[in-house]
């Protein structure tokens, strides 16, 4: 009898990658420093940032096409890459999506998918195609060849093609970017849905941070080759754990203020309740961060601003308003509240996670326009 | 997915492609177009004409005595060039594309510079070196007495080893740019699927080289079909040369022409390959073009090859040029004269006119493709542009028999109308030459015009539109500034390739018209190649020029 052409189920729970204190130079140039994660079997880890933060190089160490300067990579309980060692990619069984899908143009889409299945038998190896088109939602193609297909359909058979040789580890490196945005988020959860029956164990890297939420369990956001917070999404953009990620992660300002007491910071627009996550006392200078979203529109309250500019997004308008101090803040509001430029409209706070940095650390963070 | 576009287009040259013609669509550059295109069909059409209603007689006596020992050279020749210059470009192509050994950088741009070099100029160098009389077969003789053996260098081999030294550039150029573009993604996919970097050359960097290094072994066949000056020096006999013969030795025009058109049905086998492999073309590109970190071959094996590297640099090139240069220094008091000043003047001066008359033709054709976008005008353009693949000869002879004809009736005419004989007024002069020259090299200028072209969007025209620039001002002050550099460069490739040119002008050339290349021909059919090496130095320099461009293009673009 001959077996099925699946992969072992893998056991949950069990740490699939785990990056020791890494670090990589190019040209005497640190690009990745002293960088750590550690993703369990089954997750889809996420590395998001902007270009040049270190991100695809990261993916590259662990697939083996980089050598690392510190630290150390251990897949499946095995160190493939250390100081002075580099176990070469093809003997790592790690996967790769590539931002390019990098198809092999001169075979049809059944020989890409079969291309790492050399070692398979034949009966073996037709099936497992044919499971993995299935699978992607393209059976009947294993015949066509890559320029024959749509860029949504590239994207598929590229995953279908790392999935096949069951690897212990996905990379994928930017793989929505050629993509339409329409298409970007549909795919997006299809891969996630994919890798997650498969009990696929996958590290994302991307600059688009919809993208990351899309597919990611937990993210990374790096910068200048660190991780500056490894988190959820939700946490991410509600509790930012420094200035550099409330600045990445969604839009919003930074406002002065002075902590009153442990639950209230006083404003140009008021006083902010909530839990402050800072350790500062009363007195302490802070900066506040307000996301579009806290900040309301509310023709009943007496706190007016001016529209600087308007932003018009379908459901709603994203406001950059001048306060009479001349500084900007951010509000979303709905968009049959349409107000003309240099308009006065009421605005009220509604901040739900107050998050604050202490004013001596650095700034980069203003007002948007 | 199916689009009804190709359905539609299928069908539109059989609505009546004479109306069309006649409409009143028909406008200047178009039928520039097809009349350019005109001048390659006529003398292929009057070289077939032959095949299809031969004169019994020759053909019988060249079916019986002639084409079965022209066939049998000319498949082992193509085979033989066919096989080495694959071998060596694509080895070569893959070394300095994909590795890094020691001078890497150098013998990159250095292993073109054996297109510098005319095959049959190499060819007379190699047959004195290893000729019976030649400084290796002499000392032989004096190390192991008069009975040691060497293989003739007159034969196949030496043949297949100089066409494959002077031609494997074509391979090596078209291989290296499809291995340095195909980016390195695809390769790292093959590796993180369990391919090593060897394994990965072979199941994925050369299938998805393979329709470049066919088009680079079909341009080095076309050019091995076409030899005349090689195989003339190695009395190698193959179609043009026995069409030259043919023609100059037995006096038989017809003869040459029934030769010429099996030697037409030979090309179009490969023309008809070629389009398949450029066809391909497209579907191969994978992924962006950044460059792979590249393989390093440390110790002896990166000694091995810089070694090999430099042993094909050194045979094709340096020392057959070195060679030339000493022969030239050592005749130069004696034959550097006024003849040879008239052989330097001829060769520059046809390259000249060659030059401007086949730019301005590509000018042409490229307009008349920009301005209409129909299928006629598409293959108008396709067929003005074969000439390439066609062998000099053919078209020297497919050029000569109509023009003669007309000759004669206009001889006839003036006799029977005004009673005097005017004598030949077009045989014997340049009206025979400078067609086939635009023939044959009209494809070497169209290229770079054409993709200076490219540059000049529909949308540039219309901003400068906007600004009232039109008509002759947007010639002046848009289009010719960015033509300019592809315009230059066109002329510079058809000027070094008709001063290389020799059964063209040997067979058609007015009397008296001797240039370097008939010089040379002269020279190497007595073994004089001391004297031969003079007027061959004047074409390796110039020879230099294009290839400068073309390293400096290729250098520039990665």
């Amino acid at each position: 009898m001959m077996t099925t052409p699946q992969c072992p189920l893998p056991v949950h729970g069990a740490t699939q990658l785990e990056l020791k204190g890494i670090s990589y130079a190019y040209n005497s140039q640190s690009v990745v420093r002293n960088l750590s994660l550690r993703l369990k079997q089954g997750d889809i880890g996420c590395l998001l940032g902007p270009s040049g933060c270190g991100k695809t190089t990261v993916l590259r160490v662990i697939a083996g096409f980089e050598k690392l300067a510190e630290g150390s990579i251990v897949l499946a309980g095995e160190t493939v890459s250390r100081e002075g060692y580099t176990l070469s990619p093809e003997k790592r069984r790690v996967g790769m999506v590539f931002q390019d899908h990098a198809l092999f143009p001169h075979l049809s889409v059944a020989y890409n998918i079969a291309f790492g299945l050399k070692d398979w038998g034949k009966a073996e190896r037709e099936e497992r195609v044919e499971t993995l088109l299935k699978m992607v939602g393209l059976p009947n193609t294993g015949s066509k060849y890559p320029h024959e297909l749509s860029g949504g359909q590239q994207q598929r058979v590229a995953l279908a093609r790392a999935l096949a040789p069951c690897p212990s580890l996905l990379l994928l490196d930017e793989p929505f970017s050629s993509l339409d945005v329409d298409l970007r988020e549909r795919i997006g959860q299809e891969v996630r849905e994919i890798l997650k029956i498969q009990g696929t164990t996958a590290l994302l890297v991307t600059h688009d941070q919809f993208e990351a939420f899309a597919i990611a369990d937990e993210i990374g956001v790096m910068n200048e080759g660190e991780i500056q917070q490894w988190d959820s999404a939700y946490n991410l953009y509600h509790r930012p754990a420094n200035r550099f990620v409330a600045d990445f992660v969604g839009e919003g300002v930074l406002m002065p203020g002075v902590v009153l007491d442990e639950r209230q910071v006083e404003t140009e627009l008021g006083t902010i309740v909530g839990e402050i996550p800072l350790a500062c006392g009363a007195g302490c200078q802070v900066d506040v961060l307000l996301r579009p979203d806290d900040i309301l529109h509310d023709d009943a309250s007496t706190l007016q601003a001016e529209v600087a500019k308007k932003a018009f997004r379908g459901a709603d308008i994203l406001y950059t308003l001048r306060l009479p101090s001349e500084r900007k803040v951010l509000s979303l509001v709905p968009s049959h509240h349409n107000h003309a430029i240099g308009e006065k409209i009421g605005i009220r706070l509604a901040v739900d996670h107050v998050v604050t940095f202490r004013k001596d650390q650095y700034s980069g963070l203003g007002a948007q326009g | 997915m199916t689009s009804p576009i190709p359905t539609v287009q299928a069908k539109a040259p059989s609505q009546g492609a004479f109306a069309f013609l006649f409409a009143a669509k028909l406008d200047r550059w178009r039928l520039a177009a097809f009349a350019i295109a005109l001048l390659i069909v006529i003398p292929l059409a009057v070289v077939l004409s032959s095949f299809l209603s031969p004169e019994r007689e020759i053909w019988n006596h060249l079916a019986k005595n002639v084409l079965p020992g022209l066939l049998a050279n000319t498949f082992r020749l193509a085979l033989g060039v066919g096989v080495g210059v694959t071998l060596l470009g694509v080895s070569l192509a893959w070394l300095t594309a994909a590795c890094e050994f020691p001078g890497r950088k150098f013998f990159s741009w250095a292993l073109l510079l054996p297109l510098a070099v005319p095959a049959y100029v190499t060819a007379f160098v190699f047959v004195a070196w290893l000729d019976f009389t030649g400084p290796v077969q002499t000392l032989l003789r004096a190390t192991f007495g008069s009975s040691a053996w060497f293989p003739g260098i007159r034969s196949g081999g030496g043949v297949v080893l100089v066409m494959t030294l002077a031609l494997y550039p074509y391979v090596y150029l078209l291989a290296r740019n499809a291995f340095l573009t195909q980016g390195r993604s695809a390769l790292e996919a093959a590796q993180s699927l369990g391919c090593s970097r060897a394994e990965g050359f072979f199941r994925v960097a050369l299938p998805m080289a393979r329709p470049w290094i066919m088009g680079g072994l079909m341009l080095a066949l076309m050019e091995t079909l076409a030899d005349f000056g090689t195989v003339a020096v190695f009395n190698y006999d193959t179609f043009t040369t026995a069409i030259y013969k043919t023609w100059f030795g037995l006096f038989s025009l017809s003869g040459a022409s029934q030769l010429a058109s099996v030697l037409v049905l030979l090309v179009f086998a490969l023309i008809l390959l070629e389009q398949f492999s450029r066809s391909r073309l497209r579907y191969t590109q994978a992924g962006r073009h950044t460059q792979s970190e590249r393989i390093r071959l440390a110790g002896w094996r990166g000694g091995l090859t810089s070694g090999f590297a430099a042993t094909v640099l050194l045979t094709a090139f340096v020392l057959p040029v070195a060679q030339l240069v000493l022969w030239s220094a050592s005749v130069f008091a004696q034959d550097f004269d006024e003849r040879y000043l008239s052989f330097l003047w001829h060769s520059l001066y046809l390259g000249a006119i060659a030059a401007g008359l086949t730019v301005a033709c590509a000018l042409v054709l490229v307009y008349a493709q920009r301005r209409h976008t129909d299928p006629w005008t598409r293959i108008a353009v396709r067929i003005a542009t074969l000439g390439y693949a066609v062998p000099g000869p053919v078209l020297a002879v497919g050029i000569f028999i109509p023009l003669a004809w007309l000759d004669n009736h206009l001889i006839h005419l003036s006799k029977t109308w005004f009673g005097h004989d005017p004598g030949l007024l077009l045989q014997g002069t340049l009206l025979v030459m400078l067609p086939a020259y635009l023939t044959r090299f009209l494809a070497v200028g169209y290229n770079p015009v054409e993709s200076a072209m490219q540059r000049i969007t529909r949308n540039l025209d219309e901003a400068a539109r906007t600004f009232g620039v039109t008509g002759l001002q947007m010639l002046r002050r848009v289009h010719l500034p960015i033509l300019r550099g592809g315009l230059f460069s066109a002329a510079a490739l058809v000027f070094v390739d008709v001063m290389k040119e020799m059964p063209i002008t040997l067979m058609t050339r007015p009397f008296g018209w001797d240039t370097l290349a008939v010089r040379i021909f002269e020279m190497t059919s007595e073994g004089e190649w001391e004297r031969a090496a003079l007027p061959a130095v004047a074409l390796v320099f110039a020879g230099l020029l294009p290839i400068a461009l073309l390293v400096r293009h290729t250098e520039t673009s990665r």
